[in-house]
């Protein structure tokens, strides 16, 4: 059998904004990326799917609280039950936070203000989709760009997360040190990015997608995509 | 028959609330220095047509539990139910 080229569907939410960026960067890292749209009841047959940036629904009410709701999430919490890799880019995580797929919620940063920089991210679990090639301890670069970043669970919440292992990024130094100092929006704990339980849902503030192009800065994104890539073909094949 | 509901949505005690200690830290500029603390929660106003009250508040109760509030994070208040005329 000849290798198949994975199929990474990317839905498109009224104020998606990385959507495009997201398609390129599964193009980039070998893969064939899919729009979605989220009124629609059907994920066209992908082998994996990435809930992108953005401001769905102009952010009201909460962010990602109406987008849980449009009708392609009903698809995405099916696809989701049997195992489909599914991965949450910063609105995308907020969306899978509100949705329940993933444990805890984001809130307003700690500083009130709305951050945008590169951040060092120190992988916490092989065990997961998108750190399914990586090594628990290595570091990847790439930017965040939020206002409501910071992730809050309560505490009990937060100790089952700890006993289960579902921390996937800690925001660190560039020596893998986690810290205060190192916590961008007052994250409890620096967490950057939780799996569920099975580990084949994955959310996280930063973005990868943003981080694969060398030409225009980090490339900590690129390992993240490949992991999903591989992760999608080990699905669709078993 | 139409009811109006107003729906408090305020953070779990314990949370961090930076919308609240800010707005704490921009009072002693304006001379109040006796406040102890301040939180910041939503105010969300509704009516809807239901044939009786309890019917009514059950389902702005199913309501602020599913969509108007996140149970991770929020607690609810309904307030004030008036019949519209």
């Amino acid at each position: 059998m000849t290798a198949r080229t994975p199929r990474i569907g990317v839905i498109t939410f009224p104020g998606s904004l990385d959507d495009r960026d997201a398609l390129a960067a599964v193009a980039t890292m070998g893969g064939t990326g899919v729009s979605l749209w989220h009124g629609d009841h059907d994920l066209r047959s992908v082998d994996a799917v990435v809930l992108p940036g953005g401001f769905s629904y102009g952010d009201y009410l909460r962010c990602g609280a109406i987008a849980t709701h449009a009708p392609i999430m009903e698809e995405v919490r099916a696809f989701a039950a049997i195992g489909g890799p599914v991965l949450g880019i910063c609105n995308g995580f907020q969306v899978l936070c509100e949705s329940r797929l993933l444990p805890g919620a984001l809130i307003r940063n700690r500083s009130l203000r709305f951050v945008c920089r590169e951040v060092t991210l120190r992988v916490e679990t092989s065990q997961s989709v998108v750190t399914a090639d990586l090594t628990p301890g290595e570091t990847l670069a790439m930017p965040i760009k939020h206002g409501e970043g910071a992730f809050v669970a309560r505490t009990q919440e937060l100790v089952r997360m700890r006993s289960e292992g579902l921390v996937v990024f800690r925001y660190a130094g560039a020596d893998g040190v986690v810290d205060d100092a190192h916590d961008p929006n007052g994250s409890l704990e620096n967490i950057a990015g939780v799996r569920n339980a099975a580990g084949n849902v994955v959310g996280l503030m930063p973005h990868p997608e943003h981080a694969v192009d060398p030409d225009v800065g980090a490339t900590g994104g690129q390992s993240v995509f490949a992991s999903l890539l591989s992760s999608a073909l080990a699905v669709a094949g078993s | 028959m139409t009811f109006s509901f107003e729906v408090l949505v305020s953070l779990k005690p314990g949370l961090a609330d930076p919308a609240g200690k800010a707005v704490l830290s921009a009072l002693p500029a304006l001379g109040w220095t006796n406040v102890g603390a301040v939180h910041v929660g939503k105010h969300i106003a509704l009516t809807l047509d239901a044939p009786d009250e309890s019917t009514a508040r059950a389902q702005v109760e199913a309501m602020a539990d599913r969509l108007l509030s996140n149970p991770v994070i929020e607690d609810f208040r309904i307030l004030d139910v008036a019949r519209e005329p």
